[in-house]
């Protein structure tokens, strides 16, 4: 293995492989959908996306436990880095639900329990970051970054669960059943690469996060994002 | 903060998000958080229902569909199992509108029984079907009526 080289990296080389070969599939091997034609293929982008977003924001929450009750820096990282990816996907998933949404419901957006669940979690876990960002004190960030990321993690299964308790615009569940099977193989070909994406993008932002916060607890009075001034030499 | 505070946040915050899990999904929140009402609830609100902006959802009835291009306005029936509310709206069709699909419209409640819409939207089943010959769209949309 050359140095620099990590399992992540083996990870993240196969979802980007499985993501261009499950599109590639979606796009160009699977049939039209009956209904909505071509526009039907954002299926393929869209549900891996939402799939592997509710994961990833489920990971927030395993680490938000860890973090409380160890008090580690690990877990610390490990929310700062799964919420952060989390984030990136739900804003994603919001991108691409508007652009499925108009040619096929006939607006961008609306109000819909699917909808506005969906619009709550992005901006929920967008404070968990703001928090992280503000909070200067390590110890204290990570306690109400941990307890924020609990809180924020209450709307997920709702997100989830959405389609089935309310009435809705949104489509419900998918399933192997509703799904054509010629349109199921892309499908979870591209599910498969988002999760891998997924679990290479948050180890590859928690190495990030865990070095940072290794080198706040070494040098505390000094923030690694300040740069220290340096006073030229004096001039003779 | 030492320890044991810190997991007594722990169990605060799982104690919060519990709670609120278990009022979101058991506190029959489904009452007043409605998106649409169906024709029947719109038909059977009478008086009530005139003047409010509401949503109403449905499918779009057989051979109900009018499109009048000069008049820039599209009338269709839209119904549930009991009953069927007239429904005009501005503007012209939506590509994937089509009899026998689900739709959600947004406007008031006419005296004269006829639900004026400024928005129409089309919903989408969860069923993704590769087209087949001489398939109806009324069949691929079957699901719609439990929605």
């Amino acid at each position: 293995m050359r140095p620099g080289l990590r399992w992540e990296h083996g990870v993240l080389a196969l979802g980007l492989g499985l993501l261009a070969f499950g599109h590639y599939q979606g796009l160009f091997v699977a049939p039209r959908e009956a209904m909505m034609g071509d526009v039907g293929r954002i299926l393929y982008v869209h549900v891996p996306t939402a799939w592997v977003g509710l994961l990833t924001f489920s990971w927030v929450f395993v680490a938000a436990i860890g973090s409380l009750w160890s008090g580690s820096m690990k877990w610390d990282a490990a929310v700062e880095a799964t919420a952060e990816v989390g984030v990136v996907l739900c804003s994603l998933l919001l991108v691409q639900g508007s652009i499925w949404a108009r040619p096929t419901w006939n607006v961008w957006w609306t109000w819909d329990p699917r909808l506005t669940t969906t619009a709550v979690m992005a901006i929920s876990f967008v404070v968990v970051l703001i928090l992280r960002r503000v909070i200067d004190a390590p110890a204290r960030r990570l306690t109400v970054s941990a307890v924020a990321s609990i809180v924020a993690f209450v709307n997920v299964p709702i997100v989830y669960m959405s389609v089935k308790w309310w009435r809705t615009l949104h489509q419900p569940f998918s399933s192997p059943e509703t799904v054509d099977s010629p349109m199921v193989t892309p499908l979870r070909i591209a599910a498969f690469g988002m999760l891998f994406l997924s679990i290479a993008l948050c180890t590859l932002r928690w190495r990030i996060a865990h070095k940072r916060l290794a080198a706040e607890a070494e040098a505390p009075e000094l923030p690694p994002e300040q740069p220290q001034l340096t006073l030229p030499d004096e001039v003779s | 903060m030492n320890p044991t505070q810190r997991r007594l946040f722990l169990v605060g915050a799982l104690s919060v998000a519990g709670v609120g899990l278990g009022v979101v999904a058991f506190g029959n929140l489904g009452e007043s958080l409605v998106y649409y009402w169906d024709p029947t609830q719109l038909v059977e609100a009478g008086d009530k229902a005139e003047g409010a902006t509401v949503r109403l959802g449905g499918v779009v009835e057989t051979e109900s569909v009018v499109w009048v291009e000069e008049a820039n306005e599209l009338s269709f029936q839209v119904a549930d199992a009991k009953h069927s509310v007239a429904v005009i709206n501005r503007g012209a069709p939506p590509q994937m509108f089509r009899e026998g699909i689900g739709v959600v419209v947004e406007g008031t409640m006419g005296a004269d029984g006829v639900f004026q819409s400024d928005r129409l939207m089309v919903k989408h089943s969860n069923e993704y079907r590769a087209p087949e010959e001489g398939t109806e769209s009324a069949d691929l949309y079957a699901t719609v009526e439990d929605m």
